[in-house]
């Protein structure tokens, strides 16, 4: 049995809930994804650095 | 508590909003001719772009057009609420206030152009950042209650998508994106006056300078038909270009005659003609113009796939 009984505002915003959950979740399965592609591929590689010879 | 409250803007009682309210806010319909003619752009173009980074490119694309619908509706609900064909937009319906249509708008908006500019190139993220302005300020704002040529000069605004979409993919504009732009945009007139003319009271109740309501419904019928001509002339032509090929020239040649003849038809044409059949022609034809730029941009997709798999009979 629960402690408190729970807010009717939490049943009447479940579904308004739920949907943000979803979206946060998929924000962050994009910048996951985007940052995995673009590291893999060598975006942000720094440029190789020369060493001067003597 | 109650989950109803009054809203002194709209003068209704505004019940809680879903997530599917907020949704509809970004124009889920317009969005679909959004994708889809963001991603022939993007595949037409002849530079490969790796899949996941296309994916994300389109969908950033589409909450930039779901941005501006959000705007739009915030600076309209005054027409909305007038006109019967948008009077269940979530404003009017006041389920959703101005206030966070708003919101919505600018968050998605500065969201979509920065994670473009992220994941694709900033030339592309400039192009999505100019149309939803376009969109917002220069139709919405500007020209959609001043002038009757507010659908044609705004219908640049969603000719845009093919033109970004080539622009992720080249990082840049060509011929060949700015007839996928043309082709939208002289499309979009002919496809909003054979609306207005069906829509009658609609847009003489909000007092939009729709051609209907300035210049008269015999002017209407006019203008879609010249319309109508141009828009066939460059279409075939594009067949010719290097986004066409004989599969795109067969469905614009049969799709232009097509449409011609309904424009042909709604030129000769009366309101007593029209209103006994309920305005019959000017329906059919506001459906074909929907099939017309999906076939369009499907058969540009076609002719792009075959070229990539060496069997493109044009380039």
């Amino acid at each position: 049995m629960s402690l408190s009984k729970q807010h009717e505002l939490h049943t009447r915003r479940y579904g308004r809930n739920v949907g943000v959950g979803l979206l946060l979740v998929g924000v962050i399965a994009i910048v996951f994804g985007l940052t995995v592609v673009k590291v893999t591929r060598g975006d942000y590689e720094t440029p190789a650095t020369t060493t001067v010879q003597e | 508590m109650t989950d109803t409250s009054f809203n002194s803007q709209t003068g209704t009682y505004q019940t809680e909003a879903t997530f599917g309210d907020y949704f509809a806010l970004l124009k889920p319909r317009v969005m679909t001719l959004v994708v889809f003619t963001a991603f022939v752009g993007l595949l037409a173009a002849p530079t490969p772009v790796h899949p996941f980074i296309g994916f994300c490119a389109i969908l950033f694309i589409a909450i930039g057009g779901g941005a501006s619908g959000a705007l739009n509706m915030w600076w309209d609900a005054d027409i909305d609420a007038v006109m019967k064909r948008t009077q269940r937009r979530p404003i009017p319906a006041g389920k959703v206030t101005g206030d966070e249509a708003f919101a919505i708008g600018m968050a998605l908006s500065a969201f979509s152009v920065v994670f473009l500019g992220l994941a694709t190139n900033w030339f592309a993220a400039g192009l999505l950042a100019f149309t939803i302005f376009f969109y917002v300020v220069v139709y919405t704002m500007w020209l959609k209650r001043w002038t009757p040529q507010n659908i044609v000069i705004g219908g640049a605004a969603g000719a845009f998508p093919p033109m970004i979409g080539w622009a992720v993919a080249t990082g840049g504009v060509s011929v060949e994106s700015v007839l996928m732009f043309c082709l939208t945009f002289m499309w979009t007139p002919p496809h909003f006056w054979a609306l207005a003319l069906f829509m009658r009271k609609d847009y003489d109740n909000a007092d939009v300078p729709m051609l209907t309501v300035t210049h008269g419904r015999r002017a209407t019928r006019v203008h879609i038909l010249v319309y109508t001509i141009l828009l066939a002339i460059l279409a075939v032509a594009a067949g010719f270009t290097s986004i066409g090929g004989p599969i795109y020239l067969s469905v614009a040649v049969v799709l232009n005659v097509l449409f011609l003849r309904g424009a042909w038809q709604i030129w000769r044409r009366d309101e007593d003609m029209s209103e006994a059949d309920n305005f019959l022609t000017e329906r059919k034809f506001f459906k074909l113009s929907l099939l017309y730029l999906f076939a369009h941009f499907g058969a540009i997709l076609v002719e792009a796939g075959l070229d990539k798999l060496g069997w493109g009979l044009w380039a």
